[in-house]
């Protein structure tokens, strides 16, 4: 149960059901993981999102690459480990990274 | 006469000449492969260099050597692919006509997409073991070093060979109690993952290793600068190691040809089926080993593999059959734990490697995500399969090119 709705996740808390998530559930995800959203925060999860949907491998170099944010930014924008947090906020699978 | 070109002439591009060698019928096709280099390296021998186990005599050949007659070897620079003719530009300015093109290239370190990586500190205190060059500076390095700070570090995703810098890491613990120093030493495993290892299950067994050899682990390090004059890596949130020695892998990429030939993606790999191995932009290019962009591992074994099933793709491609899409991103490695003893790990695209005996189910003799000598032995003896063997394309006994989920423990 998140933002008053059922959604379903994997051992790691990641949703397994895309159609599950919305704003509400991103931003619940996020207070989870202490950080509050912005719109600069919605632009680079709107792009996650996007990219995942095309199909797109995922990693810190592409998105650094991508013209959107730096990479710099994205550590700031989500602390740590901006990956793995930015894609659990929106929604989507926790890259996988091949062996 | 129609012509096949393959470009490389390491592993993959040796095995797939042997291969189309034998299958196809030389009065209808020419088969070229073109290399700038003259030598072939054994690879994973670079592992061993640094700690003075392999001799550099033990892990270099000629290319010619490995080249059946009836396969045309070129030793020369390639200046561009120009697919949309259908035609390689060598460096000299000749354009050689193709029917069919196997892209086989490799991957190659890039020090310097990292800031400061290729700094003063180059091959000072700081290393690669991924070229010969480099693991021969850090053999020497190690030979007199009095020990301190030793990282083990992965710059970024995907690297050849993935499971390297753990069995470094195992083998500089060996190293170092064998030498009487292991006390003067701290070793830490430096990674952008969040674990030893990308599955579970072998990360478990992986990091249970660690532990056990007293090698710390900082995970989620994705480096931004290599500090020469501080000797400090540092990643893109701030967090600083500070090292006495760092040995480090570099960020892979493939060959600045698919650059220059405006192939590649932005690491240089090859946009390839991950199931047919055909290009996902030219129906008459097919892609094998490092130089792809599938999500398999990069490693010999992963080639070996590939090259079975894409040599039946050739031949299909050249009837007018439909390709089979077959390859299941299977990758067989040993990883050196140490001490005479190592694991093997046995896994595709969709089964993480987990416990169990290989090949034969119940039996062995080789033991799966578990250490043992007799898999040390199977390291060891891999060298000869690989001369003997494996760059001739033949086919491994009892070890199918897809992988088999007989004799494994999964839940």
């Amino acid at each position: 149960m998140i933002a008053g709705k059922t959604i379903t996740v994997n051992e790691e808390g990641y949703l397994t059901n895309f159609a599950q998530w919305d704003k509400e559930v991103g931003e619940a995800l996020a207070a989870e993981a202490n950080i509050a959203l912005s719109p600069r925060h919605w632009e680079v999860i709107t792009y996650l999102q996007n990219e995942h949907k095309n199909d797109v491998a995922l990693s810190i170099r592409r998105i650094g690459k991508s013209g959107l944010v730096d990479i710099k930014e994205f550590y700031v924008l989500f602390p740590n480990a901006p990956l793995k947090t930015a894609t659990k906020i929106a929604g989507i699978p926790k890259p996988a990274s091949c062996i | 006469m129609k012509r096949l070109i393959i470009l490389g002439a390491g592993t993959a591009g040796t095995m797939m000449a042997n291969h189309l060698q034998h299958e196809l019928d030389l009065n209808e096709w020419e088969i070229q492969i073109i290399d700038e280099r003259v030598e072939h390296h054994y690879q994973p021998g670079y592992l061993f260099l640094p700690f003075d186990i392999y001799q550099p005599e033990d892990i270099i050949k000629s290319i010619a050597e490995f080249i059946p007659k009836g396969v045309s070897l070129l030793t020369a620079k390639i200046n561009k692919i120009d697919a949309p003719n259908n035609q390689v530009v060598l460096e000299n300015g000749e354009q050689l006509h193709y029917d069919l093109l196997i892209i086989a290239t490799g991957a190659k370190i890039a020090p310097e997409e990292v800031e400061g990586m290729k700094g003063s500190e180059w091959h000072k205190s700081v290393f690669d073991f991924y070229t010969f060059e480099g693991s021969l500076a850090l053999r020497n390095k190690l030979r007199e070093w009095q020990g301190g700070k030793l990282l083990v570090h992965i710059t970024e995703m995907p690297i050849k060979c993935p499971v390297a810098p753990l069995e470094f890491s195992f083998l500089a613990d060996s190293y170092f109690k064998h030498k009487k120093m292991r006390d003067k030493v701290e070793i830490t495993y430096v990674t952008p993952l969040s674990g030893a290892f990308t599955k579970p299950k072998a990360t478990e067994a992986l990091e249970h290793l660690l532990h056990e050899k007293d090698i710390h682990i900082e995970s989620d390090f994705a480096i931004a600068e290599v500090d020469n004059e501080n000797k400090k890596i540092i990643d893109y949130g701030g967090r600083a190691i500070s090292f006495d020695l760092l040995v480090t892998i570099p960020t892979n990429k493939g060959d600045e040809l698919m650059a220059r030939s405006g192939l590649g993606d932005d690491l240089n790999y090859v946009p390839t089926n991950k199931a047919t191995l055909q290009s996902q932009q030219y129906p008459n290019i097919f892609v094998l080993g490092d130089a792809s962009n599938i999500p398999a591992s990069k490693a010999g074994s992963v080639a070996h593999f590939e090259a079975e099933i894409l040599t039946e793709n050739i031949l299909r491609f050249m009837n007018g059959e439909p390709l089979k899409e077959e390859f299941d991103g299977h990758a067989n490695c040993f990883i050196e734990t140490g001490n005479g003893k190592a694991l093997l790990i046995d896994f595709n695209y969709t089964h993480e490697p987990v416990e169990g005996a290989f090949p034969f189910p119940g039996i062995g003799p080789l033991r799966l995500l578990k250490e043992s000598r007799i898999n040390h032995m199977g390291k060891l003896a891999f060298r000869w399969i690989y001369w003997n063997m494996l760059l001739k394309g033949t086919h491994i006994p009892f070890v199918s090119a897809t992988m088999q989920e007989s004799g494994k423990k999964f839940d």
